[in-house]
């Protein structure tokens, strides 16, 4: 690792303020950025840590039935806690590993926009707005391609809102040595609707699949989906998994998880 | 450099720290704590695994900095003052959970926390919970045996495999 200063604000204000400077970088749980610094990817001149900030952490439901998420939040609190969202508890719950799940944070997971990553996908298919230290976004215009977001230089993710869907479940492919999903695959029906979103798939990062958001909006039922299928032009293609083979697995995991939403 | 302050098996330490060290580096290289283990340095392998302010965290993937103030465990601090073993270490003993032993400290550190929160796991949820504690030479069998005994239960049900 080059090396660089580390700071601890403790209030979302000072962290801004951190951040001003130049090549100054948020550290939230760390669990992806240590590892990206020890392969010499990122050379910020000043970290700030955002896990000192009390007003950044913690599960509550407010009075309009929105699950409200801080965005410092590590995934094992979201895991255990978030239970008026029980798909959304149980996708925290099966990131990583359990001591990864206590440093790492929602917030830090959707400012990174990992193509593979879990929290992505609830965050699209739960229609959550992002609210920064600035200004509420959502989730549709949050993402922007593989780790790309809509978040400018120095702004924070301070909270995050799901609306609590009817009906919703989270199917994960694991790619079995990372624990990220090779596919993910967030399904939840509202009252308006159903949305699917995709992770792990394409060189696009989190996708939604509205032709499934449309037919399991008129039937849901993972017969609906029979005879549908995305793709592969655009899916990511490894040593894990052709795109063909991505492909054929956001179908078999949205059944899956369609069937287990109920 | 920059001080830290934090309280390691109990005892209040301080040191001089780079932004870049991490906690793994501190607690070997500055505390002499080498019982824990640094493996693959990529947050894989869990042989690092501390207890931060009682949570199990890989201290490979933590900065020094991170932890100012914090309640540090660690190995060391597993056992009693004498000498003794913690439960989950005798276990460990008592059913061979460990070959070569370079995962032990990783694996006794995510067990004792397992087993705060969970005091009666399933094998199941044994399994599970070690999945960030990657050992090369036992194949689990032993450890999750030992982690069952250490929480009183009964280690005649785990089928061999």
């Amino acid at each position: 690792m080059y090396n660089f200063d580390i700071v601890r604000p403790s209030s979302v204000a000072d962290a801004v303020a951190a951040l001003g400077e130049e090549d100054a970088q948020a550290l939230g749980g760390g669990q992806t950025l240590i590892p990206t610094l020890k392969q010499r990817l990122a050379s910020p001149a000043k970290l700030v840590s955002l896990a000192g900030i009390a007003e950044m952490k913690g599960v509550c439901t407010g009075d309009d039935g929105v699950l409200c998420i801080g965005g410092g939040t590590t995934h094992g609190t979201v895991a255990a806690e978030a239970t008026a969202y029980p798909a959304l508890a149980a996708l925290a719950g099966n990131i990583g590993d359990p001591a990864v799940r206590n440093r790492g944070t929602i917030g830090g997971s959707l400012a990174n926009n990992d193509p593979s990553a879990c929290y992505p996908s609830a965050a699209l298919a739960s229609g959550a707005t992002i609210v920064t230290n600035t200004r509420e976004i959502a989730a549709d215009d949050f993402f922007e391609g593989m780790f790309t977001t809509a978040l400018n230089e120095g702004e924070i993710i301070c909270e995050v809102r799901f609306p609590v869907p009817e009906k919703a479940n989270y199917q994960k492919f694991e790619q079995p040595a990372s624990r990220f999903a090779l596919v993910g695959v967030f399904v939840a029906k509202y009252a308006d609707g159903v949305r699917v979103a995709v992770t792990g798939a394409s060189n696009d990062g989190v996708f939604r699949w509205t032709e499934a958001e449309a037919a399991l909006s008129s039937n849901f039922s993972s017969s609906a989906l029979d005879g549908m299928s995305v793709s592969s032009d655009d899916m990511i293609a490894d040593m894990h998994g052709s795109a063909a083979y991505r492909a054929h697995l956001v179908g078999v995991m949205t059944k899956r998880a369609v069937a287990a939403a109920g | 450099m920059a001080k830290v302050e934090m309280t390691v098996n109990g005892k209040t330490v301080s040191g001089e720290v780079e932004g870049r060290t991490l906690l793994s580096d501190f607690i070997r290289g500055g505390l002499q704590l080498t019982g824990t283990h640094v493996g693959c340095d990529t947050s894989q392998c869990g042989a690092c695994v501390v207890h931060v302010n009682g949570q199990a965290v890989k201290s490979c993937t933590m900065f020094a900095a991170e932890a100012e103030g914090a309640e540090v465990t660690t190995i060391e601090g597993i056992g009693g003052n004498d000498g003794s073993l913690s439960t989950v270490q005798q276990a460990f003993q008592d059913y061979h959970g460990l070959q070569c032993g370079f995962c032990t400290p990783g694996m006794v550190m995510s067990a004792t926390a397992l087993l705060k929160d969970n005091p009666k796991p399933t094998e199941a949820e044994i399994r599970e919970y070690l999945e960030g504690n990657i050992c090369r030479c036992t194949g689990y069998h032993n450890i999750v045996k030992a982690i069952m005994a250490a929480s009183g239960q009964d280690v005649g049900a785990i089928a061999a495999e």
